[in-house]
Formats: structure tokens, sequence, C-alpha cells
């Protein structure tokens, strides 16, 4: 009995892995297929990007300044307060600016893109697309995944100078430091390898947003109660998947860059 | 001679049928829901598909425009099989067929001009021709005043209208219609009917008409289209429309295939108590 659960649990999950990667390659090599819905890009964008410029701004400033703080304290025990900016700029760009951001977005985004693609399958509104001879994958999908990878790029640079901002506000403002000796360590500590691993992570983690979000979305069951379990289970994944995935491309970049 | 000296239109000649099914099965999770179903819809033909809820008459109709694949048989639309036809494909092939939902299914993010112009829009014909288009249409279900609302602005009934008006305004040569008259007043659901029944006599375009409501298939069978005094009437007493047929599920098999007459006098049990 428990081995016929086991295993049809695993056939369950195997399923999933399989649907997730059908769908996200499917909506992938819609990408070079005509017609190409760029306008429905620009408006995934504005909604993804533009609209959640004010969580990350916030986000992004006030963890520089808790940065700031609380490293302060540890650094003046070795006298070595004089480190702030570098630490602080050190794991906004290649830990806490990516994964944050990701988080704040997933939360946001992957779980909007969930109910609203829910709520469209529970209407018949996926069936009444498909019967009128447009492929959800391409107009639904697609852009939703080209939008946020594209966005969240650029949400992470925001959010990466905003919080280094912060800290700096912090060293400068509660904790007494000199503002051009904080972002003079902070700018010199900084090397190329550091700023590819910041800048690589929110590419990764926007895929996995929007992916995970319409894969939810696309397959969502059971009336309003599913599409409420399809928004949960989207944030849900999306975020364990955003930790898991930074664990593997930080791993992969020290091997291949040595920091 | 039918009343008021408008004549049904004669009955279609055998051509090659606009939909056929060849021992069509499919089920979920285990659990079969259409077994050996066969059948025909000749051209200018309307086929209405009875059965209990729940006995897969929806299903029946996805199979019908690929939007379900079967499980083992052949189906046939406008001579092309699309049990094994590509997805890609499939979309193309879908630009020819209309497809009223039971609950309309309208796109809730966009006005009914947007809605009915749906796939004007997604062929990029310019602005114009798609707003004259879809007045068009809207004008057929007598709603044409409604262009710039959204669905929830609109009646029940009417939001059934406007997805007629989206199915037909690419003058498509088969229409499937999903329950269009499902939990609508009487008063609405005759309505409904009448435009469905417009479309049959005034376009002939062939359709598959999916209801549980008896009285609504027995309207369809006997009434016509008179497009002079732009209303249905009754055909004359023990006459019925030749273009409309029925087919009846119970229990996953196709039970019944056959004329109005045909069903009316049936023998099987289950039939005359349906239909009773």
């Amino acid at each position: 009995m428990a081995l016929e659960t086991i295993d049809a649990a695993a056939k369950r999950g195997a399923l999933a892995v399989q649907e997730y990667a059908a769908l996200s390659g499917r909506a992938l090599g819609n990408l070079f297929r005509r017609p190409f819905y760029r306008d429905d890009i620009f408006l995934q964008a504005d909604i993804i990007g533009v609209g959640s410029l004010p969580i990350v701004i916030l986000t992004g400033f006030f963890l520089g300044g808790v940065l700031a703080l609380q490293s302060s304290s540890t650094l003046m025990q070795f006298g070595a307060t004089a480190f702030t900016g570098e630490l602080v700029a050190y794991s906004m760009i290649k830990e806490i600016g990516p994964v944050v951001t990701a988080l704040m977005v997933s939360g946001r985004n992957a779980s909007g893109m969930a109910s609203e693609l829910g709520s469209m399958i529970v209407t018949e509104q996926i069936d009444a697309m498909r019967a009128l001879g447009t492929d959800p994958l391409k107009k639904l999908v697609m852009p939703r995944i080209v939008a946020t990878v594209i966005m969240l790029f650029f949400l992470v640079i925001l959010s990466d100078a905003v919080g280094i901002l912060g800290g700096g506000f912090v060293s400068v403002f509660m904790l007494g430091q000199d503002g051009s000796q904080y972002f003079h360590t902070a700018w010199q500590s900084l090397q190329g390898p550091d700023i590819v691993q910041g800048l690589v992570k929110p590419l990764f983690f926007g895929f996995i947003i929007a992916s995970i979000g319409c894969f939810y979305g696309m397959k969502t069951r059971g009336g309003t109660q599913g599409v409420g379990r399809s928004t949960t289970q989207a944030v849900v994944v999306s975020s364990i998947l955003i930790i898991v995935c930074d664990f593997m491309i930080s791993r992969f970049m020290i091997g291949i860059f040595g920091r | 001679m039918a009343a008021n000296g408008a004549s049904p239109p004669p009955a279609p000649a055998a051509s090659q049928p606009i939909v056929a099914f060849e021992d069509v099965s499919i089920g979920f999770e285990r659990k079969s829901v259409l077994e050996n179903i066969s059948f025909r819809v000749r051209p200018g033909e309307m086929r209405i598909l009875l059965g209990p809820a729940g006995v897969g008459k929806s299903v029946l109709l996805k199979l019908v425009n690929g939007l379900l694949r079967p499980d083992s048989g052949r189906i046939f639309v406008f001579g092309k099989e699309i049990s094994t036809m590509r997805e890609q494909d499939l979309f193309e092939l879908r630009g020819s067929i209309g497809t009223v939902f039971q609950e309309g299914a309208l796109f809730d993010s966009l006005t009914v001009r947007d809605n009915v112009g749906y796939r004007l829009l997604e062929e990029r014909l310019p602005d114009d021709e798609i707003t004259a288009r879809v007045t068009e249409a809207l004008r057929f279900v007598e709603l044409e005043q409604t262009l710039d609302k959204f669905p929830s602005e609109l009646s029940g009934g009417m939001r059934r209208r406007v997805a007629i008006a989206r199915a037909i305004v690419t003058n498509p040569k088969l229409i499937l219609y999903d329950s269009p008259t499902a939990g609508l007043d009487p008063i609405t659901s005759t309505t409904i009917i009448e435009l469905v029944m417009k479309q049959r006599d005034v376009s002939q375009t062939s359709a598959l008409v999916v209801t549980h409501r008896l009285q609504d298939a027995f309207i369809l069978a006997t009434h016509h289209f008179n497009r002079t005094r732009n209303q249905m009437d009754p055909l004359p007493p023990h006459q019925t429309d030749p273009n409309t047929s029925f087919l009846m599920l119970h229990q996953g098999h196709l039970v019944f295939d056959g004329t109005t007459a045909e069903l009316i006098h049936s023998d099987d049990p289950f039939i005359r108590e349906y239909i009773s």
C-alpha cells in the first residue's frame, strides 16, 4: 500500500516535470514563430517591471541599510568598519540583490500569472482562445517569460544600486562613517566575476518565476479553489527553485572564476 | 409548403461530410467517457446532440475542433484527419470552425468589439474593416450597441449572443454550439435558439448543437427562420426541418442517430423515457 502511494507520487512528480519542460520548451520555441506578440511583451514588461518598481526599490534600500547596520557592529570588533561598503556591495550584487528581488517579483508576479491564467482556464477562456486559432503558449506564456527575464535583469541592477545607496545612507547618517570611503571601498572591492554572477542569476530567476507561474496557471483544475491552490503553489515552488538555482549558479560560478 | 409561404431548404445532397467520427473512444483517468462513437455531419446539416448531463456531450464537441484528442478511432473535419494532426496545424483548421462555449467563454479583459473581432485582430486586419465586420456580426445578434462594453456589463443572455457573434464573424463552415441555452430563462433561451436557427437557415452553415433541453431541440426541428418577418415560424404540422437530425448519447455510447421522426417513434426504452 505504501509502495503504491510512493509509486503514484513519483509518477505524478515525473509527469509534472515532463509537462513543465514541454510547456517551457514550446513557449520558448514560439519566440521564433510568427505571429510575434511584441505588444503583449511590452504590456507584460510594464505590468511586471514597472509595476514591481516600488517593492524592489523599498526592499533594496532597506536591505542595504540593514546589511550596513548589522555588518558594521561585527566589523567594529576588528576595527574594520572601513570595509562596510565592500561588504554591502559584495553581498548585494552577488547574492541579496538578485535573490531578494527575485523572491519579491515572484511573490507579486508568479502568483499574478497563476491566478490570471488559472481563472482563464476555469472559465474556458483558454479553450476559447485555442478554438479561435490562437496558441495560448504563444500569446500568453511566451510574452510573460520574455518580459520577466528582461525586466528582472534591470530590476536587480536597480535593487543593487539602491541597496548600496541604502547601506551608504545608514553608514553615513547613522553610523557616522565617511561617505567617500564607503563608496570607494564598495566600488574597489567589486571585480568582473562578481558582477557577471550578479547579472547571470536574474536571467535564470526570471525564467523560473514566469514559467512556474504560467505552468501552475495552465494546469489549474477545480474552479476558484483550484485557482487559489495554483497561486500558492506557484509562489512556493518558484521561491524554492530560485534558492536552489542560486546555490547551483553560485557553485558553478565559483568553480569557474574562483570567487 | 412551409408556413407563411417560405419553404424549408432542400435536404442536403450526399457529399463529403464536414465532420466524420469513426469508432472514436476517449476516457479520463482510466474511466471511459465515449466509446466507439461514429457519425457524420454533412454540409448544411444541423445535428442536435442530446443526452443526460455528464454523458460526454461537451467532450465530443471538444474532439471535433481538436481541443481533445481521442484515445482511439479517427476524426475527419473538412476531409482532413485531425486525430493525428499537429497542434500547429489544428490552429489553422480551427479558423474555419466557430465555437460557442457553454458559458460564452468571452475574454473578460477585452471589450465586446475585441472579443467578437478577436480572430480578425489576430489576422491583423485594418481597424476599420474589423469594426465593420464586428458591427455586422453584432447586428445579426441585435447587439450592435454593445461594441464598447465589457462582458461583465452584459446579462447572461447578451453574453451568449456575443459568443454567437464571435463564432460567426469569420463566416465559418462549421459551428459548434455547446449548450447555448444552459442556465438561461425561457424567453432568452428562445432568443438564442432563434439565432441558431437564423444561422442555419440564412447562412446554411453546418452545425453540431449540444443540448439537454428537449424543448430547444424540437423548436429547431419544427421551426424555420422567416427572413421576411425576421423571426422563426413553425413548420406545418407533421413537417420537420430536413436539415436537422438527432444524435443521442447514453452511458458513453451513441444510442441514436437519425431524423426527428425516427427519434419520436423510437422503441428504445431509454429514448422513450428521455423524450417523454
